[in-house]
């Protein structure tokens, strides 16, 4: 099940840029979050900082209390631990190229040292038809690479991937904008299924698609989160000019 | 004019309003296009001819071995020790086994080391001080030459304990860790960053992201390097002539001298005796070949295993 992510004084720094400045936000359980903004605006530090990620870069840090649940993720927890239940899906598809389609999916349990065949691949086959790609690999699971693969088949094998895991909280970072509309309509059925069961956030640029997919929509701007509300309020009666400037499409 | 909107006629063209130079680039459009042609030619014929002035040494010294090698070939080559001065005969069995140690020695050492230095210069110590020495002093060794490797060694590991074949692997060891770390680093550097932010993203540790994912990727790569640094080494003769130093009689001791290929060719190769000549063509024979079955055996190994339409 999913679990209510709240962020209080949330702060982000690449070298000396201050890239997120002082958000604050509450994002529910079992519902999907848009995350809206120009290019550069910080939506994907922000998501980055909800599972540590951001701080693998050396000139990053990050300061503020970011709460899974009852933990907060920056003191009471390991960036591994944290990762492992906080799913991640990037903007390209990024299939491990050595492994089969098979060990792409078991990566996250088998590389952190979990053996047990049986249960491998039950979650195997699980996160497959999660992701709707079981019927379309099923045959190839061992036999082919998940780099061979087509974009929008390597995408839905990086969510089967990242939920074999078994997280709470699923992350995707413009999961759509590389593929083509097939597939990213294939994408979008998928995050309207898979919230019912996990906590999405998702960074778009498409303002459809967050129109289309989540409950709740945050515009950012220049590092900090200009207006968070529903979708529906966001898009029709939204508070902030410069939201209504942006979503309007007269952003200068 | 038509009334479907998806109909737009371009825009007009008038020839007389285009600017200079879009004129003068419709007059040289065909005369670039047979420059092309022609260009394009002249830079095909001079990539084969290079090919061919780099196939040809290869292939005509490979002749000229079997040539004038094979004829001395016989059992007895592989499975007797050199014979005493004016004695005909005799093999370099004991030398074939004192390479083989040597180069064992060398590998067990040499590939290791390299390759974890390579790892730290790629994936820990990227803009760090250590790393920039590092890599500065692998490009310095890579370049000092064989018999100054020799002496260090010597110095090092032979004097006051004598000559031995550890110490002949040590000083080869030595000569294939640069190569190896600087290509280990080049092909760790190729593997794309997404895929270690996969790893990352699924909460496996840095340790383990290297090893199974960023090592794994670039292993193809890193062979290749393995490899290169291996044939190098096994036609050293100048480092082993101050450390393993030869030996006539069978040795399988890491602590006394022991025999080697290229020790035994050049030994031979400088003596007075035309069979001692031309058993040191056999032996640059069989020195080849062996190279030559070492790198396809690890060839083979290495692409086992390799899925279908992995990258």
């Amino acid at each position: 099940m999913g679990v209510s992510i709240s962020v209080e004084h949330l702060n982000a720094w690449y070298g000396t840029t201050h890239t997120l400045q002082d958000i604050n936000v509450n994002l529910p359980a079992n519902h999907a979050t848009a995350l809206i903004g120009p290019s550069g605006c910080g939506k994907s530090t922000f998501v980055r900082c909800l599972n540590r990620m951001h701080e693998t870069n050396p000139i990053a840090r990050a300061t503020g209390v970011v709460k899974m649940g009852d933990i907060d993720i920056y003191k009471d927890a390991q960036p591994v631990q944290i990762r492992r239940r906080v799913g991640m899906v990037f903007q390209r598809p990024n299939p491990f190229p050595t492994m089969s389609i098979y060990d792409n999916v078991a990566s996250g349990l088998k590389l952190n040292g979990f053996r047990n065949r049986t249960v491998l691949d039950e979650t195997v086959e699980r996160s497959l038809k999660s992701a709707a790609l079981w019927e379309e690999v099923k045959d190839d699971l061992k036999k082919k690479s998940g780099a061979s693969l087509s974009g929008g088949q390597q995408q839905r094998m990086c969510i089967a991937r990242a939920l074999a895991v078994d997280p709470e909280v699923l992350l995707m970072d413009e999961p759509a904008s590389a593929l083509d509309p097939v597939s990213t309509s294939k994408i979008e059925d998928l995050i309207f299924q898979l919230k019912s069961q996990y906590t999405i956030v998702i960074v778009t640029h498409n303002m459809q698609q967050a129109a289309r997919v989540a409950e709740n929509t945050g515009f950012f701007l220049n590092g900090k989160m200009v207006e968070f509300d529903s979708t529906h309020k966001i898009f029709t009666n939204p508070k902030d000019k410069r939201t209504e400037d942006y979503i309007t499409g007269r952003f200068g | 004019m038509s009334t479907n909107p998806l109909h737009v006629s371009p825009p007009a063209r008038d020839n007389g309003a285009l600017p200079p130079s879009a004129k003068r680039a419709s007059t040289w459009a065909s005369l670039n296009s047979v420059r092309r042609y022609l260009v394009n030619q002249l830079v095909t014929v001079l990539a084969v001819m290079s090919t061919v002035v780099v196939i040809v040494p290869l292939v005509a010294i490979l002749v000229y071995l079997i040539y004038m090698g094979a004829s001395s070939l016989n059992l007895a080559f592989f499975t007797h020790i050199p014979a005493p001065v004016g004695e005909t005969g005799g093999g370099m069995a004991n030398a074939m086994v004192g390479s083989g140690v040597i180069l064992g020695v060398a590998s067990l050492l040499g590939i290791p080391v390299g390759i974890g230095a390579g790892v730290y210069l790629a994936e820990f110590g990227r803009g760090s001080l250590l790393a920039a020495a590092i890599r500065f002093t692998a490009d310095v060794l890579n370049g000092v030459p064989s018999i100054v490797m020799g002496i260090a060694a010597w110095v090092l590991l032979v004097k006051g304990r004598g000559f031995s074949a550890l110490a002949g692997g040590v000083a080869l060891a030595i000569m294939m860790v640069p190569t190896i770390t600087r290509t280990t680093e080049e092909m760790l550097a190729t593997v794309p960053h997404a895929i270690r932010e996969a790893a990352l993203g699924l909460g496996v540790p840095k340790w383990r992201t290297v090893l199974s994912v960023s090592l794994k990727t670039a292993s193809p790569g890193i062979i290749t390097g393995c490899m290169l640094a291996f044939a190098r080494v096994a036609g050293e003769t100048a480092p082993l002539l101050f450390t393993a130093f030869g030996n006539q009689f069978w040795s399988f001791k890491l602590t006394e001298p022991i025999a080697a290929l290229p020790l035994q060719i050049y030994a031979y190769a400088i003596s007075p005796y035309d069979e001692w000549h031309r058993l040191a063509w056999a032996g640059s024979l069989v020195l080849i070949a062996m190279i030559m079955v070492a790198v396809t055996l690890v060839r083979i190994y290495a692409s086992r295993g390799v899925l279908k339409g992995a990258s």
